[in-house]
């Protein structure tokens, strides 16, 4: 069975995020990472392919600069190959493009069976992408798996709920979003790191996806950002230290507010 | 100056009408001369009402069957956009809600802004502010393509008020159908037993991060205090990518909004992922180790100390007053 996975490389979320006032982009200059939210579905796409027993994991990402740090990184962890798309054009694409290029780049890849993808990346968090590239597909979505199961040509999931989980299933193609926490990612290995450095990445731009500019970037996204401003500030109340009686304070702050 | 149509994707939750559908249902009626609900629900007779006293003149309702609801919401609005022409389409940043704006928005090649957090409409000129950076920057956006333009907001960003209207006129909406897509579909229901308020809606929030020190201490400390106040426990992104808790509890950004009377944070640093999505509580509890934890520049009450000390000698106390 061949799994294609979405990952996103991002700016490391411990460094505050900041937008370049000429572009109105997210600054993507330094290194990016590997998405934690990501690292999940890459997990999730190797068992999966390894309890069916064969078929390879292709990864698919979008970034700038040709960046390939954070691919690396799932390289490492397993997955056989990865196309990169990478073209300035792309800055500014908002999900719907982005989807685009992703549905685009599962047809470059061919023969694939499953995509999966994270419910949302950390840094755009829109959580719109994995049924926007189902659609473009033509592909059932299942979407916020905390749970996935393949066998007879079928996926089946545990579908997170507000009131619990449902089972979902389809018959494959199919895309599945996985939540995070659902399995535990493995640690790249010494020799998965040296076998990540010559895993064939496939460099493929706008063009080279059968897709024009205006599709993609700002032109694709028909919208403006019209400005840029600091939220009002939360004020710090008052701060003590704990002597051994730090919750008789909080019994008197919840009886005040009259909560108890 | 309003827009002329605008339209609400309702959801219903435990057979009644949810809470985020009322709320962007009463901001919808400031926003839009006509305001009407497209809801997708086995049972809309029982939905539709409280979907009217909040501003739907017609409620349009189609049946899921057994496909899933957000695949057969993206079908049904674009059957349904063709013949009614909808200005602007408002949808909650909830499961379903996200999987119907998704499928809708590339079936008609039509751009989105997400996570809203407020709107304003100038006649056919409707900007969406979002906040980015864990609530530290609002940026504004407005469509400049065609409509209808599609906006999502994340749950609490409007007061949900009833406007008086009577029961909304249900449509039903037949023949929808979702190619492929409607192929997914759900065979059984799991609701895993709550006690208490649901997180969205409780009065009090206790949530619990990395600072626990393990999962074992999640039920003993906030899920025991949460039961204690009558309210809803939460968690950080932290400890549910350990899988210590489950996604329902996330509290922040990739997580749920919370907006209660009082929001208790026990062993949380504050992430700007975790702060966005509390920090417009009406009052902050802090309780952590780490006296530079950005959490206490939000807290009304910050308590430098270990959870693990500080939060068993609170429930007792609560307790023996209890008791």
């Amino acid at each position: 069975m061949n799994v294609l996975v979405c990952v996103k490389q991002i700016p490391d979320p411990a460094v505050p995020g900041e937008l370049d006032p000429e572009t109105k982009t997210l600054k993507r200059e330094g290194k990016l990472i590997l998405d934690d939210s990501d690292a999940y579905g890459v997990e999730m796409s190797l068992q999966l392919a390894e309890k069916a027993g064969g078929g390879e994991v292709t990864l698919v990402s979008m970034a700038p600069n040709d960046e390939v740090s954070g691919l690396r990184t799932a390289l490492a962890m397993g997955a056989a190959k990865a196309i990169l798309v990478s073209d300035p054009e792309l800055q500014g694409s908002d999900s719907l493009a982005t989807a685009k290029v992703i549905a685009k780049a599962v047809e470059r890849a061919g023969d694939v069976d499953l995509v999966v993808t994270a419910t949302e990346s950390t840094d755009g968090y829109t959580g719109t992408i994995p049924a926007q590239v189902a659609e473009l597909l033509g592909w059932p979505s299942l979407t916020f798996a905390k749970h996935v199961e393949i066998g007879d040509g079928k996926v089946t999931i545990q579908r997170q709920t507000e009131a619990g989980y449902d089972m979902v299933e389809a018959p494959l193609p199919a895309v599945v979003s996985v939540t995070a926490g659902v399995v535990e990612p493995r640690y790249p290995s010494f020799k998965g790191i040296m076998a990540a450095k010559n895993k064939p990445v496939d460099n493929a731009k706008v063009a080279d996806l059968g897709l024009s500019g205006d599709q993609v970037g700002w032109a694709g996204a028909r919208q403006e950002i019209v400005s840029i401003e600091a939220a009002p500030e939360r004020q710090a109340g008052e701060k003590i230290e704990d002597e051994g009686d730090a919750h008789e304070r909080i019994v008197a702050f919840l009886e005040q507010l009259k909560v108890i | 100056m309003p827009i002329g149509k605008v339209w609400v994707f309702a959801e219903s939750d435990e057979g009644k009408a949810s809470t985020a559908s009322l709320e962007l249902l009463t901001k919808a009626r400031e926003l839009g001369d006509t305001v009407e609900a497209v809801l997708v629900d086995s049972s809309p007779d029982a939905i539709a009402p409280e979907l009217g006293e909040h501003g739907a003149a017609k409620v349009y309702a189609a049946d899921p069957g057994t496909s899933l609801t957000g695949v057969m919401g993206g079908a049904a609005l674009a059957k349904l956009i063709e013949e009614h022409k909808p200005d602007l389409i408002l949808f909650d940043q909830s499961y379903d809600g996200r999987d119907a704006l998704a499928r809708l928005s590339a079936k008609l090649d039509l751009p989105t802004l997400t996570n809203g957090s407020a709107i304003e409409v100038d006649g056919d000129s409707v900007t969406v502010a979002t906040a980015i950076f864990g609530g530290n920057t609002i940026v504004k956006t407005t469509f400049s393509g065609p409509k209808p333009f599609l906006a999502c907001f994340r749950p609490k960003s409007f007061a949900a008020e009833a406007g008086g209207g009577g029961a909304g006129e249900v449509v039903k909406v037949e023949g929808v159908d979702a190619g492929r897509a409607g192929e997914a579909q759900v065979t059984d229901h799991h609701v895993e037993e709550r006690e208490g308020p649901k997180l969205e809606d409780a009065e009090v929030v206790v949530s619990g991060g990395r600072g626990l020190g393990s999962a074992e201490n999640y039920e003993p400390l906030v899920e025991e205090l949460a039961k204690l106040l009558k309210g809803a426990s939460g968690a950080s992104r932290a400890i549910v990518d350990a899988g210590w808790v489950p996604y329902a509890k996330q509290v922040g950004q990739t997580g749920k909004t919370v907006k209660p009377k009082v929001y208790i944070a026990i062993g949380i640093s504050g992430a700007t992922q975790h702060m966005v999505g509390m920090k417009g509580s009406d009052n902050i509890v802090a309780i952590n180790k780490d006296a530079e934890a950005p959490i206490f520049s939000i807290a009304d009450l910050g308590v430098v100390g270990d959870a693990t000390k500080v939060v068993p000698k609170l429930i007792e106390a609560l307790k023996a007053k209890g008791g």
